[in-house]
């Protein structure tokens, strides 16, 4: 079946987690062969996901898990006691 | 994200209920960063995300031997954090908790992304820039409330579905509608932004501005 862009947007999230159903995703990537203008929007798009689940983009605050640790360290020690 | 291991996860629960405490320090690493981020995403204040991590923390520690591993370990150890988030917000006041189903799914809205006719990939190395990461956090914390925090667990700690789901009790089907829109709205923020830090090399149309 010929789709148009506004499908391929529609379903552009689940694509990209491979969350389509197989017929589809035949469909989109038929489509994707012609349009520049959705492979782009797919590519971008899956871009931004890989880029901000980067750890560099979102870290723990300074010092964060050494206070952790040593919050578990005195309940072990607590606990043992 | 380090991915939690199963095998590891339940040979270190048996170690430490016969004794060897210390293993705790191991078993909990890998839930840290979601641990906290769930928590900044309910409670929205680094301190108290901080605080409240602790706490759940020692909690899933006092209540290990109740794990009876019919969910995976991660999911189980964010319920903890959830209600301890949740029971946070509750002291502080009611108000906001109804505004967390007060913005609903129903919103209408433009949903057209930025059309590009060439895209250049932009490589993870690309974040050495810290400019790029400064982007990157002010489009996601730019987002309506319900969207960042979908944001947060599925793309940013790479939770499933339907842990997402279960970590803010929501349905997976809402989960799926709000990502969806979460990611069309970065693409239209961030894809135009994005395309100066493109690499220079081999283009004729990726030039830098």
């Amino acid at each position: 079946m010929r789709i148009d862009c506004k499908h391929v947007w529609e379903h552009i999230s689940a694509y990209i987690d491979g969350e389509v159903d197989a017929s589809l995703r035949v469909d989109i990537d038929r489509h994707l062969e012609t349009c520049e203008i959705c492979s782009a929007v797919l590519d971008s798009t899956r871009n931004v996901v890989i880029l901000i689940a980067d750890d560099r983009v979102f870290e723990l605050p300074g010092g964060f898990s050494e206070r952790l640790h040593a919050r578990i360290d005195r309940e072990l020690e607590e606990s043992s006691g | 994200m380090t991915l939690p291991d199963p095998e590891f996860e339940a040979e270190c629960i048996r170690r430490i209920l016969a004794g060897e405490k210390h293993l705790f320090h191991d078993l909990i690493r890998p839930c840290e960063r979601p641990i906290y981020f769930l928590l900044l995403a309910l409670l929205k204040n680094e301190t108290d995300a901080e605080d409240a991590a602790q706490e759940t923390v020692i909690k899933v520690y006092q209540n290990l031997d109740k794990f009876r591993g019919d969910s995976q370990f991660r999911t189980w150890v964010l319920s903890i954090a959830r209600n301890e988030g949740l029971g946070r917000l509750r002291k502080i006041t009611t108000r906001r908790e109804d505004s967390l189903d007060a913005e609903t799914d129903e919103q209408s809205g433009d949903y057209t992304p930025a059309i590009l006719t060439s895209w250049r990939e932009i490589p993870t190395e690309a974040l050495e820039q810290k400019e790029l990461g400064a982007i990157l956090r002010k489009a996601i914390e730019g987002l309506p409330e319900i969207y960042r925090n979908i944001v947060l667990l599925r793309d940013i700690e790479e939770m499933d579905i339907r842990q997402t789901a279960a970590a803010l009790g929501i349905s997976e089907a809402a989960v799926k509608v709000r990502l969806h829109r979460a990611r069309a709205l970065l693409q239209r923020t961030l894809a135009p932004q994005l395309k100066g830090f493109a690499p220079k090399r081999k283009g004729w149309f990726g030039r830098r501005a």
